[in-house]
């Protein structure tokens, strides 16, 4: 046993003093693109807005000809801690990485940190004190996507004279997205004292959550106007249950959603939907350009928002085809 | 009158049944509307329809439910069997040149119930053969299942688009949601033939003592491969209403949770985990607490932080009444009540 404490510790200094050789290197000055190694630990492929975000960031990576290396933790966070060491050892230029969870990371961190490879965040966030061990964040902001949902619900209804009701599908309660989209959403709308959320509940992030929520909510509050969804999903239940209910959507009850997934933006294009505000996950052009100013000895900002947009009914049929999640 | 009163409280159903018109009341309180129920497009529309609906699939897993927990099991995999069967009915459809006509639906189904089948042998093969704890056994599927499910969808939520499949969830006939027919028929079944055959008390002797009923001639083995079947069976006809109702397989969130609501529909309704005597008309009632108190919060406004704690004092409340210790104490405190009453009687 103590033989193989030693060894592992032999080859942690090795490592360091690798590291050290490398951090010495990249002083030196710019590599040219096609010398430049990123090292990808992606969270896994739970959903589709996840797979898309993996094919955006190996696509944008070899269009930029630089080589990639990817791997998947099929979120854990023991395997994406392992993925990093192994970056680590093999002495990328960049590391980046999606964190599983927001905690446990300053070990690792710190073993980066001292071999000289910046480490990027893309989509969440880590929970550390230490704002020296990661270079930059590039994700969405979830207020201000909340912030985009009011600003379109004031705009919409900016004439209305009698109280607008709406209803809340909040996602799965204490979610950093859910949170942020309720507040930001709340901020704006605070505005015009006509706009009333008359029910908020959560849905799960899910179709059957959305629609049994609404299902429920629209017998106890008949006088709805509109139903704003903190993702796509629970709108779409929401569209089922007032269909159940002889009713339009996006007519009689307007839909406003968060996330532009291709469901989604179908039913956006079709006229159930009124407006959705996109959460991308197409972040490797930026990251593609975070990586670049690292390499040329600039320092990146340390949060950068990702690039999105916001879609009416009109702009989903033109943006539809080439829709890629 | 006093002896029927007591002997209506001392019935097992009669808590469950009081919380059930508790939660009634309050419904109606918060929202005055709540019983009505109004015929819209030619089909019966209502909260009180809602509530059928939507607990169908939570009632259907839990008459499975039921009969495992009779024999002493219990079948934790049932939420991921459910995913399953709305993997592969959904990408069977999905597949198929004619998503909308009846017979690739028929098709669908048919294969999803029979993969279920063949699901329900492994739990059993697991339990009945190998030995293995049930809840062990049917861990296994509970976690692995799921992952099976997301291999069949790919990760992605399938979205088909098949009027006759969506009937399954969220259809009409002669205006009661196919739903709770299906709920019904299952329901009936499961009541008919262990009912009137002599199945239900063999798998309650199982339940009871495995080695007596043994050695009296009851074939355990073979009957524990039965309940786990007919429970996954249960399952995939859950699953395939779950997702027909969004028309979409969603194989991270189908039947997420729902082994554990349909383990306290039995419990509520009366069925001891320790296995032995069960009641299906309970399981019932059971389910239908369960989803009126998923009701009750929305229609309340209970805020999200608050649901989880709501939901757990409710169902406290019933367990507590329901405990043979509780229900002594009542009754040690009511026969103390009426001593003294009869003192005082014979005193003036």
């Amino acid at each position: 046993m103590k033989k193989l404490i030693g060894i592992a510790a032999a080859g942690a200094m090795l490592v360091a003093l690798a590291g050290c050789a490398s951090g010495g290197a990249a002083s030196e000055g710019p590599k040219p693109l096609d010398e430049l190694v990123v090292g990808f630990a992606q969270v896994g492929a739970e959903s589709g807005w996840r797979t898309a975000n993996t094919k955006d960031i190996q696509a944008s990576f070899e269009e930029a000809g630089i080589e990639l290396k990817f791997s998947d933790a099929q979120q854990k966070q023991e395997n994406q801690i392992k993925a990093i060491r192994s970056y680590i050892q093999q002495q990328v230029d960049v590391i980046a990485f999606s964190p599983v969870v927001e905690t446990g990371w300053d070990a690792v961190l710190n073993e980066a940190k001292a071999a000289g490879i910046p480490v990027v965040l893309t989509d969440r966030a880590v929970d550390s004190k230490d704002e020296s061990l990661y270079e930059s964040f590039l994700g969405s902001d979830f207020i201000v996507e909340g912030e985009k949902a009011g600003a379109w619900v004031l705009e919409e209804f900016a004439d209305a004279t009698e109280p607008v009701e709406i209803i809340q599908l909040e996602g799965t309660t204490g979610a950093a997205p859910a949170i942020d989209r309720a507040e930001g959403f709340a901020e704006v709308i605070a505005e015009n004292p006509n706009l009333e959320v008359v029910a908020s509940q959560t849905g799960d992030f899910t179709r059957a959550g959305g629609k049994q929520v609404t299902e429920a909510l629209l017998k106890s509050n008949p006088g709805v106007d509109l139903i704003y969804a903190h993702n796509d999903d629970m709108g779409l239940g929401a569209i089922e249950a007032i269909e159940a209910a002889g009713l339009v959507p996006g007519v009689d009850i307007k839909i406003l959603t968060i996330d532009a997934v291709k469901d989604g933006m179908q039913a956006l294009a079709d006229g159930k939907i009124n407006f959705i505000v996109e959460c991308s996950p197409l972040l490797g052009k930026q990251l593609v350009e975070i990586v670049k100013q690292i390499n040329d000895g600039e320092t990146p900002e340390k949060r950068i928002i990702t690039e999105e947009t916001t879609f009416t009914q009109e702009q989903a049929i033109e943006a539809l085809p080439d829709r890629q999640y | 009158m006093s002896a029927l009163l007591a002997r209506l409280v001392a019935h097992r159903l009669f808590w469950p049944v009081v919380m059930l018109l508790v939660l009634f009341t309050i419904n109606l309180i918060a929202f005055p509307g709540f019983f009505t129920v109004t015929v819209r497009d030619g089909h019966l529309f209502g909260s009180l329809i809602d509530i059928l609906r939507n607990g169908a699939p939570t009632l259907i897993i839990a008459v499975g439910m039921t009969l495992v927990i009779a024999t002493r099991g219990i079948d934790l995999s049932v939420g991921a069997v459910a995913a399953i069967a709305g993997a592969v009915a959904c990408s069977i459809i999905l597949g198929s040149p004619e998503p909308g006509s009846p017979a690739t639906v028929a098709v669908a189904v048919t294969v999803a119930l029979l993969i279920s089948l063949v699901l329900g042998v492994w739990n059993g093969f697991l339990v009945a053969v190998l030995g293995i704890q049930p809840i062990i056994a049917t861990l296994i599927l509970m976690t692995a299942g799921r992952g099976v499910a997301m291999l069949i969808t790919e990760g992605q939520i399938l979205t088909v688009n098949s009027p006759p499949f969506k009937a399954l969830g969220s259809g009409f006939w002669l205006g009661i949601p196919i739903a709770v027919i299906i709920a019904a028929v299952v329901f009936g079944v499961a009541a008919l033939v262990t009912r009137r055959t002599a199945l239900g008390m063999f798998i309650e002797s199982v339940g009871i003592n495995p080695e007596a009923s043994r050695q009296a001639g009851v074939r355990a083995r073979g009957l524990l491969f039965v309940v786990y079947t007919f429970s996954a069976f249960c399952a995939a006809i859950a699953g395939l209403i779950l997702t027909a109702n969004t028309a979409a397989a969603d194989a991270n969130n189908t039947g997420l949770f729902i082994e554990l609501d349909a383990i306290l529909a039995v419990v509520i309704g009366g069925t001891s985990l320790a296995g032995g005597r069960y009641s299906l008309v309970g399981t019932l009632v059971g389910a239908l607490v369960i989803q009126t108190l998923v009701t009750t919060v929305y229609t309340v406004g209970i805020p999200p932080i608050a649901t989880m704690v709501f939901k757990a004092a409710v169902v406290t409340i019933v367990c507590l009444l329901q405990s043979p210790t509780t229900a002594d104490a009542l009754s040690g405190f009511r026969r103390r009540l009426a001593v003294r009453a009869g003192k005082g009687v014979a005193a003036s």
